[in-house]
This record gives C-alpha cells, structure tokens and sequence, in this order.
C-alpha cells in the first residue's frame, strides 16, 4: 500500500469569481481533507495562486492535479513533496496585558523569533512566523496564559526549483 | 481623430449597435450558426424569450415538457451532430432541472451550451423568488460556468462559453444571467473566441510518442485496440479505420465508441464491458499490447484492475492528458486529437494481418453465439427476448438508423445487437447512465438529423421518468419511433436482484398503464406486440410509418443480460449464464 503523505498543491488561476469553489470541489469529489489553503495574488498582475496542503498518496495527488491543471480557468498547478518547498505560516495570539512582563513569556517570543505587534490597557498581541510544529509549539507554551484568542494562516510556500509556470506566466506579462 | 477614421475606414472596428442584453443573447447564438433550442421559460428568462419571439424565424426554439427533457434533447441534438446542443431555463427550479443533463453531457463529453436566467443582480443572496446558486450547484458537473450580471459581458462570455463547450475534449458550459443584465443596454459587436489564454484545448501531439507507439505495435504479437467515443467527437473515423486495417488490429469498441466503425467490419470484434461480448473481455487479458483510442477505462469497461490487461504494454491516445494514468498505467501516452495522431501514425506502421489472433476472436464468437446469442436472436421459449426485437429492427433498418436508447437491460440489448453502418448512430447515457435520457434525446436526435430513422429503445421504467415528452412530439411533429420494451420490471436492478441479493425483488416489480392509450392520447399511432408471429410486421409498420409511431412490446419477464462481467470480477472471468 502507498503511504499518505504531506504535499503542498500550488495552483495558478485567473482571478474570477467562483474558481475557489472549482477546486475545493475536486478535493471533495475524492473525500480529501484540505489541511490548510491560502490564496494570494502572484509576481504576476491578475493572476492568483492557491496554496493547498494535503495528505494523501502521491497517485492521488498526481490524479488531482490533473483534475485541476483540467479546469479552463487554471494557468497550471502542480504538488510539492515536503522537501521541495520552504514553506511558512503566520499566527497570532491575544492575551490578557496582566501578562506583559512576564519574562518567561519575553524569553520564549524571543525562542520562536515572535514578537509583539500591539499592546492595549486590556491586552497585547504577539504574531509569530515559522512552520506549522514552530506555531503548534508556541501554541502549547502560551496556552496555560489563558488565550484569549488565537487565529493561523494556511501555508504560504515557494518552491526551492524553478516552477514550470514560469514561462507560461512570462507569455502573460 | 484622423486615425480613428481611417482604422474605421479599415474596418478595423467593426461598427456596433446599442441593443438590450436579451437580445444580444440571441444574436450571439446566430453569429454561431445556431438555429434550433430547446427550452422553458420562466419570469427570469422571460426578456430572453420576448426575444426568441422576435427572431423566431432564424431561431427556432423547441418547447418541451420539462426542462430535464429540454436538455436531454440539446444533448441527444449534439450527440447525432456534433453540434452544442443549446438549453433555455429559467432560474432557481428551472436551473436545477437542468443539473441531471448537465452531469450527464459531463461524463459523456457532450458540448452543450446552458443558458439560465438569475434573479437580478441587486437581490442575488436575498433568496429572492426562484433564486438558487445554480453557479455553486452546477460546478462540479460543468467544463466551464458564468455568471453575468451586466449587459456588457455578454457577447464576450458566450462566445467564450462556445469556443469552451466545443473544443478539444467536449463539454456542458452554463451561463447564468440576472435578469437586470438581460434588460440592460449594450453597445454589441460579436468576435468569435478562438483562445482562453489559460486553457489548453488540445495537447500538442509529440512524434516521438507516436514513432514509439508504432514500434510496439509493429512489434506486437497480439496486439488489441479498444476504442471510445474520442474517435466519434474527433472526426477521426477515416483514420481510425486506415490504421486498422493497415494493422490489422482486431478492435473492440466502448459503449459511446460504438458506430465509429460499422458492426460488420471484419476487424470489428465487438463491444467490450461488463455486458460486451465475450471475446474482446477475455481477450484483454491475452493481448501483448492494448491499444486504447479516445476512451477513458470506465470501471464498466474494465472490471478490476488489478486483474485488467496486466500482461499487456498499454498505449492510450486521449486529448485529456488527466485521463493519462487515471485507471489504468500506460506504456506510451500519446496525447493530441486523434484525428491527427493516429493520421500521422498510420505511414509509421506496418501492413499486418493478425489472422490467427484474429481467430482466437472468432473462435470464442462461437462459444458466445451457441451459448447466449442463439438464445436472443432466434428464441425458442415462448416469451419475446430483446435481441429478437433489435434483429427485427435491424432488419428493417438494414442498420441505417439512429439507436437511442436508455438505461438497463434494454440498453445493454440496443448495444450489443443493433448494427450499425454509419457513425454517430449509437446515442445512450453511457457515464451517468440517466434513466429517462432516451424519449427526450431522441426528439433532438431526430431534429438534428431530420432526414434520419430515429429510434428510441426504452424501459418500461425509463419511459415514465420523461413520459411527459410525448407532449413535445405533440407539439412538433417530431417523427419519432419509440420502442417500449416493457418486462413490468426494472429490468436491470431486477436481474441484480437475482444474482447477487437471492431474489430479493425490492421495488422492481412495474404496475404500468396501457402505454398504447398514453401514445394514443398524444395523437401518436401505437401499436402493441405480445407474440412473435406479430413482432416483424409491427416493427415494419413502424418504419414505414412518415409520422411518429410507439410501439410496445411485451418481453419475457425475467430475462436477463449476459455475457456479465460482474461488479469486482476480471474482466477474462466474464459469465456466459
């Protein structure tokens, strides 16, 4: 049996309406589960790219790609196994300002390269950038603080070869 | 200004004319030579109709009885031209109505063009009237879909919808329109789509995959063609035939492949499948190389594939690289339209003729005959058998007519023993296998190719799912031959039943109406066959008929379809009884 396995999908679209749908729709026809997925606007004006993260085997993903390379308003998408691509996520964390001067706190957002963006009578905000175990671990040490909210982004990566959009997407500029 | 004038003296903008959005939707399908649709209206529809009725002369439009018959008979239009078939609906329930079409041209890569009208654009979400998502549901189950919410867009989105329905690997597009956009005001000037900077419609074809291919081939052994219907939506029946017979390939076809080449031809070993023929099924298993031509293996097609042509080096020509790898592995992928690769490999490849393999064919074409055809074709029980029907049909049709049929036992039937003598004669719901597809499909068979026989072979069961159509041959005159094989049973789940759940006969027994008094109230000639000595005459006065004529005959009850390969098995475990 193939194994399961974590890959990042990137996707290159035109920037329409309901193209989301269209490929959230083909994970769905297959029963699979979207870890994370970001969607931003690319080196390239008007066309937008989706990052989806996965798990399953690499026939699967192989087949699904297909699926999306097929739809007409997608410029090409491909998957990226774990170690092909650098890859980061975004978090935030509010807490109460009760504990601002906590030191232990400064000493692990200075561990997990985070920082603090805000800081109110009430609260204070720490954002922090890194892979998805980084943002689990800060998570776990912050949690006993009391969060009084906490919020992620998808993954957002770039390949470590060149992608073979590239020249499609130089005939678009 | 200087400029402008002389760039208009050059023609180099086309002059253009302030019209409303409704009737730059008809103008539109005239500049693409549309001249026949199928629809229902509705109140967010309704500016797109007032047009119709303006323009009725050029565009004729087919009132059916339900919306899910309009765009079977767009698709059963398609199917037999090659043509989109186009729909009208309206919004909300009579999108919808649409869906079970739609998915069905999807599956079978049939070009249709839907046109749905939306509540207007200021109450999208509000759930206004007869407001429903129909972009978010039909998504899933069309190549492309648009929403228009101004005037402006329209001639450049339908175009688009054209170029996209029809080119490379066929499909349904849906354009919604708000009604505000149908009533707004555009400057129109119509330029055909000839390009979607992000699609590829066909794949540039590589000669180096083709030289490949012809070395295996010219190599091989036992080599073994399974075609679909990729060489029917190609054009590609010429050549197809010329590699053929330069191979001497034997070839089987799909379901929808069925007709690219006539049934007859000696090359032609038949239908391959869960209810094929016996030879091609167990010979997938023996051949050295399998060459499979614009199809996509269905599960129908090949049994399981842990068992399914293993031995074999495969070579699949498609012009949908996602069909490459999808269910079976290939050796060799050669992608492009067939119409042009299998033209460039025809001079590649060696004269052959594969007698003895051939014969192995043959040779099990015996078997199936004495044990399964024999029984069909020329019945010794008392109870009429499908088989008997289609051989009476092809004797008076001499296999010059359009065969639609519908889906289960009958289908099956219409499949494996109607002949065929010309291509874009089999139309059937071959993917989605829509129970009611066949009446309406034969209507816009019979539009499409006027001068043809159409006939439409349906269930007992299938026949009730869009019994109301009967309304639209009422209307229009559409000469229609309709054969109603009625075994008071859901013939195929039945048989299932019987194999495989101990005859269980769980909703499957029929209480029907006297069908002939149905046709009869439609002003339809009808006419009913319960013994044999009656059945050559009946369907004779049926194809002399110049009008639409219903026919029901009533088969054998309990009769099933073999040879089967049933759910799970290799395709070589193929049973005979």
């Amino acid at each position: 049996m193939e194994e399961n396995q974590k890959f990042t999908v990137s996707v290159y679209t035109e920037n329409n309406i309901g193209i989301l749908n269209r490929l959230s729709a083909i994970f769905l026809k297959r029963h699979i589960n979207i870890e994370s997925m970001t969607v931003s606007k690319t080196e390239i004006e008007h066309v937008h790219r989706f990052t989806f993260v996965v798990i399953v085997t690499e026939t699967q993903i192989r087949k699904v790609v297909g699926q999306l390379e097929k739809q007409i308003e997608v410029i090409g998408a491909f998957y990226h196994k774990e170690d092909e691509v650098i890859y980061q996520e975004a978090a935030m964390f509010k807490l109460s300002t009760d504990h601002l001067y906590d030191e232990k706190i400064q000493s692990k957002l200075k561990l997990r390269r985070a920082h603090i963006v805000t800081i109110t009578d009430t609260f204070f905000v720490i954002e922090a950038t890194g892979l998805k175990e980084d943002i689990d671990r800060l998570y776990e040490k912050l949690k006993p603080y009391g969060l009084l909210q906490f919020v992620r982004s998808g993954r957002i990566a770039i390949t470590r070869t060149k992608m073979g959009i590239s020249e499609v997407l130089q005939e678009f500029n | 200004m200087e400029t402008l004038k002389k760039e208009i003296q050059e023609k180099k903008y086309l002059p253009s004319i302030k019209i409303k959005g409704a009737e730059a939707v008809i103008k539109c399908l005239l500049e693409e030579g549309v001249n026949l649709a199928y629809g229902y209206p509705g109140g967010a529809i309704m500016p797109v109709y007032d047009e119709l009725y303006k323009y009725k002369d050029e565009l004729h439009h087919v009132l059916t009885r339900h919306e899910q018959g309009a765009i079977h008979a767009a698709q059963g239009f398609a199917r037999v031209t090659g043509k989109p078939g186009i729909v009208f609906a309206t919004s909300g329930p009579g999108a919808t109505n649409l869906v079970t079409g739609i998915a069905d041209a999807q599956i079978d890569s049939t070009p249709l063009v839907c046109i749905t009208g939306q509540v207007a654009s200021h109450l999208l979400g509000s759930d206004a009237f007869q407001e429903t998502d129909i972009i978010g549901i039909s998504t899933p189950v069309t190549k492309w879909n648009y929403q228009i919410t101004k005037a402006s867009e329209i001639p450049e989105i339908i175009a688009k919808a054209f170029y996209i329905a029809k080119s490379g690997r066929p499909g349904p597009v849906l354009i919604d329109i708000t009604k505000d956009a149908q009533f707004g005001e555009l400057d129109f000037l119509y330029e055909k789509c000839t390009k979607v900077r992000s699609y590829k419609a066909i794949p540039k074809f590589d000669i180096n995959k083709i030289k490949e291919a012809s070395e295996i081939i010219n190599n091989a052994k036992k080599p073994f063609i399974v075609w679909g219907q990729g060489v029917i939506i190609g054009k590609a029946e010429q050549e197809f035939k010329n590699f053929i017979e330069k191979t001497g390939i034997p070839s089987a076809s799909t379901a929808l492949g069925l007709s690219a080449l006539e049934s007859k031809h000696p090359l032609n070993v038949g239908m391959v499948g869960m209810h094929g023929n016996y030879a091609p099924n167990v010979l997938t298993n023996e051949c050295d190389v399998l060459i499979a031509i614009g199809m996509r293996f269905d599960d129908r097609v090949t049994g399981n594939l842990d068992t399914y042509a293993k031995q074999a080096k495969v070579i699949h020509f498609d012009i949908d690289p996602s069909e490459i790898d999808k269910n079976v592995k290939t050796d060799v992928a050669v992608l492009g339209d067939v119409k042009d690769t299998l033209f460039e490999i025809v001079p590649l490849v060696k004269k052959n003729n594969h007698k003895e393999w051939l014969n192995e064919f043959h040779k099990l074409y015996e078997v199936e005959l004495e044990k399964v055809i024999n029984d069909q074709l020329s019945p010794t029980k008392e109870g009429l058998t499908m088989g008997e029907v289609l051989a009476a049909i092809n004797r008076e049709t001499k296999g010059d007519a359009v065969i639609v049929s519908d889906v289960g036992q009958h289908q099956m039937f219409a499949c494996r023993y109607a002949d065929f003598i010309r291509t874009r004669s089999n139309v059937t719901s071959g993917g989605l296998g829509t129970m009611g597809f066949a009446l309406p499909a034969a209507i816009g068979a019979k539009m499409g190719v006027p001068e043809r026989e159409v006939i439409a072979i349906v269930g007992d069961g299938g026949f009730q799912m869009t019994i109301q159509e009967l309304g639209t041959i009422l209307q229009t005159k559409a000469a229609v031959k309709i054969v109603v094989l009625n075994n008071e049973f859901l013939g195929m789940v039945r048989q299932w039943q019987e194999l495989f759940f101990d005859r269980r006969y769980a909703s499957t027994i029929m209480t029907n109406p006297d069908f002939v008094k149905i046709a009869e109230g439609y002003d339809i000639k009808a006419n009913k066959v319960s013994k044999r000595e009656n059945l050559g005459n009946a369907i004779k006065e049926m194809i002399a008929s110049k009008e639409s004529y219903f026919l029901e005959v009533m088969i054998e009850k309990e009769d099933n379809v073999f040879p089967m390969v049933p759910t799970g098995a290799s395709v070589s475990d193929i049973r005979l009884s």
